[in-house]
């Protein structure tokens, strides 16, 4: 147990993991509706998007999180804007509207050179770094897009998964997609100094894809999902400390970690239900639910003569 | 006439594309009436321009006399075609049923016990009740096609419109999709689909409405399905064969056998 709370006497590693407790189950629980909406590269643009307003911002003297905020949430009605008559895709869109925002930051780092040392906080994070005030917005934030998900979760639901449908049956789908820009920049601008910009993408994508495998039902991949996101950004904080590793970095690859474990139970089980459900009479190959017990008495690998005869792959 | 749906010289279409100008068409509340054309012939343009998910150039769209999209949440069911739905989205069957249910005004994402009573109703007379907790992967073509039309049943609506109901699905769970329609039909809802299957609007459905870029002719199918107005509507030769009452629709002939006699 020392290990445990060895690390929690610094006042600096206490609030980095609190930042990242939450900044794990926010991306996790936002995440499931980036995926799910095939956006997955939003995350990463809007982050950048929001490092160009943060620079902007700073050099016109504004708060850090209003200048990311503004631009974010200006790169996401663009992109909305341009995509909605369908000559432009998403991705593209993304493209052209959030790199141009990230290079206008660069731009204005490489004329400005006083302030380049404070950037890279929020281009590769500095978890260890987050103050009270930091703190502050994150916990908002987390509060906030849980309270929106939880009273819009059935339209965003609707929406995520038929969107026309969804507008026919009367969902106002231009308003659910909005408010889920809104709640995805908060949650990308509140995790930038965690995780910071480069890393994102990955904090937003992973818990919930893992999340996604070990689950069909939507209300229980959110649950999954904001709960492999907070494990993940506690672990990787752990992680971090042992290894005196960048946090960020662990916490990424931790969670890239739990995805690798997850698809390969996924895949293994998959197999193991697969033999067991596979039932055998001579030459006569069918599958139907079938309990171990049974599949032990009708069936085991090698004893059926006919097996050599069955080509592998139809067994499979 | 009563309307359930009523087009007043509407024009509609893409930048740079008219689909169909000026179209006037009404629907009378009760009808069970299929659309049938070519590809591309604009039949998908036309149901997206009656649901109120496509903007119109000019003209006014009434459904149950009021404009496309101001009814009440729900008053219209609507089926879209099963190939644009993503079957890997992480939803039961009782989920997509309880979509349905979405508009109302309730705020908590968990079912109240009425909607579920409402669902578990509506999928025991669909017959897919025992696969309401199966992943939407998991369940046959006619199920699917049961589960979407129970999510756009439950909410009660006065006009159901389905987008291709009988594709992607065999011949036998195309007589069951069609007859549960029938069955729908009777209670007084209006039904409005399009479809590519002739034969299948032949022997199911009492008016058909032949569209390609325009309105073709509209009928019951006995005085629609002559060659004369099938050729205008599809631009080729169709072979319509009566027998007994019925009809089989058919290309025009096959070229081996046109090879054969010449």
């Amino acid at each position: 147990m020392e290990f445990f709370f060895e690390p929690l006497r610094y006042e600096f590693f206490r609030h980095g993991l609190l930042a990242a407790l939450m900044v794990g189950s926010l991306c996790g629980l936002i995440g499931v509706y980036v995926i799910l909406r095939g956006m997955s590269y939003v995350g990463h643009g809007l982050s950048h998007a929001a490092f160009g307003g943060a620079v902007v911002g700073f050099t016109l003297n504004f708060n850090f999180y209003a200048g990311a905020g503004a631009m974010g949430l200006l790169a996401a009605l663009l992109i909305n804007r341009i995509t909605k008559n369908g000559k432009v895709k998403s991705d593209a869109a993304i493209g052209i509207v959030t790199t141009a925002m990230f290079a206008l930051g660069v731009v204005i780092i490489s004329q400005v050179r006083t302030f380049t040392q404070s950037f890279e906080a929020a281009l590769f994070g500095n978890i260890l770094g987050i103050t009270d005030k930091d703190l502050l917005v994150i916990g908002l934030v987390t509060v906030a897009t849980m309270v929106a998900i939880f009273l819009m979760y059935r339209p965003m639901l609707f929406s995520t998964f038929d969107n026309e449908a969804a507008r026919v049956f009367g969902i106002r789908t231009e308003i659910v997609q909005l408010l889920f820009s809104f709640l995805l920049t908060l949650s990308i601008i509140a995790s930038m100094n965690v995780v910071g910009v480069t890393m994102i993408a990955a904090t937003l994508i992973t818990p919930a894809v893992t999340a996604r495998m070990m689950t069909d039902s939507f209300s229980r991949m959110l649950i999954y999902a904001s709960i492999i996101g907070a494990i993940t950004g506690v672990a990787g904080m752990y992680l971090s400390y042992i290894f005196n590793a960048a946090s960020g970095a662990t916490i990424v690859l931790f969670g890239a970690l739990l995805f690798c474990v997850s698809a390969l139970i996924k895949r293994t089980r998959e197999k193991l239900m697969l033999r067991l459900n596979v039932h055998r009479h001579g030459n006569l190959i069918h599958s139907h639910p079938h309990d171990r017990r049974h599949a032990k008495q009708d069936w085991k690998p090698g004893n059926d003569p006919a097996e050599s005869k069955i080509p592998q792959s139809k067994a499979e | 006439m009563n309307s359930a749906v009523s087009l007043r010289k509407v024009t509609a279409g893409y930048e740079h594309n008219v689909i169909f100008a000026g179209l006037s068409l009404e629907i009378a509340t009760g009808q069970f009436a299929g659309i049938v054309g070519p590809t591309g012939c604009g039949k998908t343009t036309l149901l997206k321009t009656i649901l109120g998910t496509h903007p119109i150039f000019a003209g006014d769209v009434l459904l149950n006399g009021r404009p496309a999209g101001n009814g009440r949440p729900g008053a219209i069911g609507y089926v879209p075609q099963l190939g644009s739905v993503d079957w890997s989205f992480p939803v039961t069957v009782e989920e997509v049923i309880m979509m349905g249910l979405y508009t109302n005004s309730r705020i908590w994402p968990w079912a109240s016990k009425e909607e579920r009573e409402r669902v578990h109703n509506l999928a025991h007379r669909l017959g897919i009740y025992d696969c309401l907790h199966h992943h939407i992967v998991h369940t046959s073509g006619g199920q699917r096609q049961r589960a979407f039309l129970a999510r756009a049943l439950i909410s009660n609506p006065k006009l159901l419109v389905l987008d291709e109901p009988t594709s992607g699905v065999d011949i036998k769970t195309q007589h069951e999709v069609l007859h549960l329609l029938g069955d729908i039909n009777s209670e007084g809802i209006t039904i409005l689909l399009t479809t590519h299957d002739l034969n299948a609007v032949a022997s199911h459905l009492p008016w058909v409405i032949c569209f390609n870029n325009g309105v073709v002719a509209q009928g019951q199918p006995r005085d629609i399905f002559t060659n004369e107005i099938l050729t205008r509507t599809y631009g080729g030769d169709i072979v319509i064969v009566k027998h007994d009452g019925h009809f089989l629709i058919a290309n025009s002939t096959p070229l081996h056998l046109m090879n054969n006699h010449s």
